[in-house]
């Protein structure tokens, strides 16, 4: 797999997903002039303006209007045009599943339905804003292919793919800047699961950016002094907010455990485990599953964690146990939200504290090894 | 444009009754489905098929062909009954086949399979937003062809109805033609009464709608009406057609329980027919 050289040093580039959606959905307009992209009201900050600069006219405002931009989409792509439908993944397909459901879906148009600043990393804006079971109710559709790109590189090559492909596509994107894990050379194919790390102890399935907290506890794990580097940067800091911050609901007990984190606490936790070989495998096409590489992994392994910035119940986790329990059984230990909704915060004390971090998946692996 | 003779008129009467009674009998095969929307419509859907549209059942899927959406999706028997006797679809299939298993004709319809219809259709409202961006595409390429939605008046409860009228008169799509089934009925009651629309003059005038109203049994208006629609390049035009739900059969008209139900096979269909055969002069006194 090209793994960008950058990753872990000094040089790694942070670019938001939504960054290379815009950039490609205006080459793929360049492509085919029956592309054509809808928003409600949200054109720059879904980064649909590239397009709407490069093709006034083939660009349309609905208005906060999701429901109907959903429609309007459906009723586009059954007159032959490839639309683009975009909005916060809360409100669409957050307020517009019924309309993804018949209109798209089960009218079998072929529309992408673009939902941004998905995660609980949008941060500040707080739990109304931050789409956490949009996997969850996207992947559940029949004729919906789900797609959440690590970083914006992929999300770039998605763009083009989902443009290409004749269906319904569901499209993932974030708000915050996020590292850039792969190159623009690393091979990408909906529906084609990707091993960013071979390895032997453990398989580690994630999605969408949140891949970067799985890598790099599979480097620190592997002895990458640099990814370790890269890790303690943040502490004590993040911690100190995290423990200074409310605790409630379901997320209280796991994140009183640990958000005294520090960097003495986790190289302690680090040695504990000692080193491991994990095999990191990035899922950015949910549906459909991949379910050759999960089992062949899994076979190796015999021990699988999901990691996702989603609710732990119906997204990656709920796909990868369906996968598994019928191809081969194996033990599922999920890292995401914890049936919880979340709050306002900035992005990384928000996954501190609900248990998405590195540090978290190191606690796990050590309760569980 | 076309314009309309007595002779057609009486004609489409004709065909309208047939429809009507061929959904009667189709709906009671079925055992469940709708009966007071498919025969409050009969007229309009008549008008539409064997005077209005341009289209050719034997070139169904030809590019310059009017589109016509269903919004409110459980009229869909009124819709095959037509498209049947339009040659769309064999007779036998259309009475035989409604609701059952692995038929083309879906208790509320979908376009596999049977070319002329445009959209899935049953969660209400969602019909008009597709059939507004298929006006959309097409007046975006510069087509000819005009787009009709046909929508009940209980649907205008769904605010994704709104939405799409904000959007077509903000986009003075005047390719687009929407025929609201102004029947005062839905499923609760009467619409006036669960949930009052007043005046929907107004509210399309408010949202840049041309609004031309009549009278829903009249093949004459109907035509008209379409005709001034398709003449009307400044912006979208929406019909509201006034008419009786149940229209035909004595016991369901204006009665909101005919909404959702079939009639049942013995007495309720018998009477049915006999009143379908019998009101054909009432139905058309003015030009027979």
């Amino acid at each position: 797999m090209n793994l960008n050289k950058n990753l872990f040093t000094k040089k790694e580039e942070h670019i938001p997903t939504r960054n290379g959606f815009g950039e490609a959905l205006v080459k793929a307009g360049k492509r085919d002039e029956r592309v054509v992209a809808l928003c409600a009201d949200l054109t720059e900050s879904t980064r649909i303006h590239h397009f709407k600069n490069a093709f006034p006219d083939r660009f349309i405002e609905v208005g906060v209007a999701e429901q109907n931009l959903v429609g309007v989409a459906a009723g586009m792509a059954h007159y032959g045009k490839i639309p683009f439908c975009a909005s916060y993944a809360t409100f669409s397909p957050g307020r517009s599943w019924d309309q993804c459901r018949v209109s798209v879906a089960y009218g079998e148009n072929n529309v992408k339905i673009v939902g941004a600043h998905a995660g609980i990393s949008v941060g500040p804006d707080g739990a109304t804003h931050q789409a956490l079971e949009d996997i969850s109710l996207m992947r559940v559709l029949p004729n919906m292919t789900v797609i959440a790109p690590c970083d914006s590189h992929q999300a770039h090559a998605a763009t083009l793919a989902a443009a290409k492909m004749n269906g319904p596509v569901y499209l993932r994107f974030t708000r915050e800047k996020t590292p850039v894990m792969t190159t623009p050379k690393t091979p990408f194919k909906i529906g084609k699961a990707q091993v960013m790390r071979e390895g032997t102890d453990l398989t580690i399935v994630a999605t969408g950016p949140i891949l970067y907290e799985a890598l790099m506890t599979a480097e620190i794990l592997a002895g990458n002094k640099k990814a370790l580097a890269k890790l303690l940067e943040r502490y004590p800091d993040i911690a100190q907010n995290v423990k200074k911050s409310k605790l409630h609901g379901h997320s209280m007990e796991r994140a009183k455990e640990t958000t005294q984190w520090t960097p003495v606490k986790i190289k302690k936790k680090i040695d504990e485990i000692g080193k491991l070989n994990i095999e990191v495998i990035n899922v950015h096409t949910i549906k459909p599953l991949d379910h050759v590489t999960l089992k062949r992994s899994a076979k190796k392994t015999g021990l699988v964690m999901t990691v996702e910035e989603h609710q732990i119940h119906g997204g990656l986790r709920a796909a990868v146990a369906e996968s598994l329990s019928l191809n081969y059984p194996t033990k599922i230990i999920p890292i995401g939200m914890p049936d919880s909704f979340g709050e306002s915060g900035k992005p990384m004390e928000l996954l501190e504290k609900y248990g998405m971090t590195a540090p978290w998946i190191l606690q796990n692996i050590l309760k569980t090894i | 444009m076309k314009t309309i003779s007595d002779t057609k008129v009486q004609s489409l009467e004709k065909k309208a009754k047939a429809i009507r009674q061929d959904l009667i009998n189709m709906l009671v095969e079925a055992g469940s489905g709708h009966s007071a929307g498919p025969l409050g419509m009969a007229d309009i859907f008549t008008t539409l098929y064997f005077h209005t549209l341009r289209h050719d059942p034997k070139k169904p899927n030809d590019p310059n062909r009017d589109r016509l959406f269903l919004s409110n999706g459980h009229i869909a028997p009124v819709w095959y009954a037509t498209l049947a006797h339009a040659g769309y679809l064999p007779k036998k299939e259309m009475l035989t086949t409604l609701r059952k298993l692995g038929t083309r004709l879906q208790g509320h319809p979908h376009k596999k399979g049977l070319p002329p219809i445009e959209n899935p259709a049953g969660p209400l409202g969602q019909g008009i937003s597709q059939a507004v961006g298929y006006a959309l595409a097409a007046q975006m390429d510069g087509k000819k062809f005009e787009t009709y939605c046909l929508m009940g008046d209980g649907e205008l409860d769904e605010g994704q109805c709104w939405e799409a009228f904000m959007f077509a008169g903000n986009n003075k799509l005047h390719n687009l033609t929407v025929i609201i089934d102004r029947n005062n009925i839905q499923i609760d009651g009467d619409t006036e009464d669960v949930m009052p629309l007043a005046s929907l003059r107004d509210k399309f005038e408010a949202f840049k709608f041309h609004v031309i109203d009549i009278d829903g049994h009249n093949m004459r208006d109907i035509s008209d009406a379409c005709n001034q629609a398709r003449a009307i390049y400044e912006k979208p035009v929406c019909i509201l057609a006034h008419t009786i739900p149940g229209k035909g059969v004595g016991y369901m008209e204006f009665d909101y329980t005919w909404h959702g139900k079939p009639p049942k096979p013995g007495r309720e269909q018998d009477l049915a027919l006999c009143d379908l055969r019998t009101l054909g002069g009432a139905l058309c006194s003015e030009h027979e």
